[in-house]
């Protein structure tokens, strides 16, 4: 049996090859200006199984720009822990030469100037080439899909989903969790769940009347690769009926559900599996605390956060791989098994840079053949930006800044409300705006934008409310996804505070007058969880407020003061 | 711009009950403890109480206990305007002292489960169930 020591040391050593993941080599690559398909994707087989891992595609068939964050604040255990590093503390963790590929790829400064040097990422013929690529060293290798695949275009919308299980089928994956998909609503993901010819997994998938696990999705599904056994558990998000509108798939039940992880774990061993790995859609910090509770994991393919770590983070004997989303890296995980145990591994996050990689021509035929019939819609241009767009940050994000002022000016409204949701691609200065960037930024099922009255109070509880989900100290607590964006109203945010005490100065931005608890305010907002919610599309909000600004531009949000961090 | 009193009600119904802070123990828990255990000590631990972390439906929250030995297995709601929810006995006969249901919770707050040992000791566990506007998963 290997000790947590040697399993330590297999680890450094897999460090010490790949766990900077050929960092400093792309940096002098990068000073050459030579970044080459072969160095992106140049990996020493190891060991005698191979995972591939791909999350949170967001229904992004083609290239995009995507700028990480630069506000990512961890709590409780995880103050200060990757994936709550950003910027030059992330450069200088992971050994990132500032100007080099992998600061582009993996961090938010300079992002626009660096964007015009590296160009787009993804694009799913490119992850293509990748995964045929590791399929050639490795044939038998598991392609695993962490979900949020079904959602976030215009296609992927007018299709319900259709769009994206053509384009993955064509990718072959060998299993997948869920999140957004359910918000096709129950009857639509049975239908495109039963035509699967690859596992849908969930062990925290519940029958809603029964509390029991749930027919259309099982728990695991055992494969035999290179000799070994392996077993691949499901965890689907775990609280889509809170974060997302339970009324649309009122039959199934989710949750964390560890003990019967635990159980499924146990199962699998019990059944011979040698791996034991865990397709998990419940966000980083969630599957750290779990890898503390559930023994006998050996791997977590962790999503739903959308952080991209260029190493494996070790939790006892787990190591949790997180691949980032929209289609911009692709984690390759070489594994040896031996004698029922996980001896050794190396790690590759493969960034998937547009202009480098070849696109693999079967796959790209099947992405126009999707995109075809929408393309007059999608190319449109509405208008133009003269600043960067990008979504990603603890508190506000320029695209929501921009959709709020829409919600603002076309509703009517003292305050607007965007949800704090991570998906969405970046548009860089001077380019234009068509409307698939839109949709990108906006595609849902629950789209509407509503218009009300709150109270002061009412408003302040609703902050509270989304605060604790984002810095509750226990991650069990929290449900990924960021704070509720702002517009026309300034607040402060204490996130050491317990939950109704964080919040505080909160300020109507028109006439700089602080919000009284007790006066009434017309708020707009959109993707409300509640059912019969009214108003016009928030794709059609945004779409006609750029095109009377013609070129929009988004000066900087100074009307969220953070403390306690 | 034009919006109903309807739209208005269809947006905030179901968020208005709740309110910013967990509900508090309060005095009726201690009450329906003392009646209980008889003023007798309490052990923590030694109770399974199997509750979500986070309620999908405030109104229909799955709650499961179990404690081998048990005579009996009070559920408390710590935050309920009436805390009691329920007490199962288990007889000589009982093939394993386990019950299940499904309990209401005005807010985030503690439920709380106490279990009488055959011995007639008592020991107790609890466990945060969250109770949330939601809204914006990533």
């Amino acid at each position: 049996m290997i000790s947590r020591r040697d399993f330590l040391q297999v680890s450094m050593a897999a460090s010490a090859l790949y766990g900077a993941s050929g960092f400093g080599n792309w940096a002098k690559l990068a000073a050459q200006q030579a970044l080459t398909q072969d160095q992106l994707l140049e990996f020493d087989t190891f060991g005698n199984v191979t995972l591939i891992h791909v999350t949170d595609i967001h229904a992004q068939t083609k290239p995009i720009y995507f700028r990480e964050p630069e506000i990512n604040i961890g709590v409780g255990d995880n103050k200060g822990a990757v994936p709550h590093i950003t910027g030059a503390e992330f450069r200088r963790l992971y050994g990132i030469e500032d100007g080099s590929p992998s600061h582009y790829a993996l961090t938010y400064n300079d992002f626009a100037s660096l964007a015009q040097e590296y160009g787009r990422v993804g694009g799913l013929d490119r992850v293509a080439t990748v995964i045929n690529a590791i399929r050639a060293d490795r044939p038998d290798a598991l392609l695993l899909d962490g979900g949020d695949t079904w959602h976030g275009s215009y296609t992927c919308y007018h299709t319900e989903g259709q769009d994206m299980v053509n384009v993955m089928n064509a990718l072959k994956p060998d299993a997948m969790t869920f999140h957004w998909e359910f918000t096709l609503g129950q009857d639509r993901v049975r239908e495109l769940v039963e035509g699967l010819p690859y596992a849908a997994l969930g062990q925290n998938i519940f029958d809603a009347m029964w509390d029991e696990p749930a027919a259309e999705f099982p728990p695991y599904e055992m494969f035999e690769r290179g000799g070994t056994k392996i077993a691949v558990i499901g965890q689907a998000f775990p609280y889509m009926p809170i974060a997302n509108p339970g009324w649309m798939f009122p039959d199934f039940s989710f949750g964390i559900r560890d003990e019967n992880m635990q159980s499924m774990v146990d199962e699998v061993r019990a059944a011979g599996a040698e791996l034991v790995v865990c397709l998990s859609h419940n966000g980083f910090d969630v599957d750290k605390k779990m890898a503390g509770i559930v023994t006998g994991i050996d791997v977590i393919l962790s999503g739903h956060t959308h952080d991209a770590l260029p190493e494996p983070v070790l939790v006892g004997d787990t190591i949790i791989i997180a691949s980032g989303s929209n289609g911009k890296f692709v984690s390759r995980v070489d594994l040896d098994v031996q004698n029922g145990k996980m001896m050794g591994f190396r790690t590759k996050l493969i960034p998937i840079f547009s202009d480098v990689i070849e696109p693999d021509a079967e796959v790209a035929a099947v992405i126009d053949e999707q995109r075809a019939p929408f393309e007059a819609e999608l190319t449109e241009v509405i208008g133009q930006t003269d600043s960067l767009l990008y979504r990603r940050g603890n508190f506000n994000g320029s695209w929501d800044d921009l959709i709020c002022d829409a919600l603002l000016s076309e509703r009517e409204a003292d305050i607007a409300m965007s949800p704090g949701v991570r998906w969405g691609p970046s548009i860089l200065p001077g380019q234009d705006i068509t409307r698939e960037d839109i949709w990108n930024v906006t595609s849902m099922t629950y789209g509407k934008a509503y218009r009300t009255e709150m109270t002061g109070e009412f408003i302040h509880t609703i902050l509270e409310d989304v605060g604790d989900n984002l810095f509750n100290p226990d991650p069990y607590y929290q449900q990924g996804g960021d704070m509720v964006r702002i517009g026309g109203m300034g607040y402060s945010i204490d996130v050491s505070q317990p939950m109704g005490s964080r919040i505080s100065d909160l300020t109507l931005l028109s006439t700089g007058e602080p919000i009284d608890p007790a006066k009434t305010y017309v708020v707009a907002g959109w993707a409300s969880v509640n059912e019969g919610t009214e108003g016009p599309q928030i794709w059609d909000v945004v779409e006609s407020h750029i095109r009377k600004q013609g070129t929009v531009s988004v000066s900087e949000n100074t009307s969220v003061k953070v403390k306690g961090v | 711009m034009d919006f109903t009193r309807r739209e208005t009600m269809a947006i905030t119904a179901g968020a208005v009950a709740l309110t910013v802070l967990p509900f508090r123990a309060n005095a009726a828990v201690d009450d329906a403890i003392n009646a209980f255990t008889g003023g007798a000590d309490v052990a923590d631990g030694g109770v399974d109480l199997d509750a979500p972390e986070i309620a999908e439906n405030g109104n229909t929250v799955p709650v499961t206990v179990s404690a081998e030995g048990a005579t009996a297995i009070m559920v408390l709601a710590a935050g309920n305007p009436t805390p009691g929810v329920a007490t199962f006995k288990f007889g000589n006969l009982a093939g394993s002292q386990y019950a299940s249901t499904r309990i209401r919770l005005a807010g985030t707050q503690d439920v709380i489960a106490v279990a009488q040992m055959a011995d007639g000791s008592f020991a107790r566990t609890s466990k945060e169930v969250k109770v949330t506007i939601g809204g914006c998963g990533g």
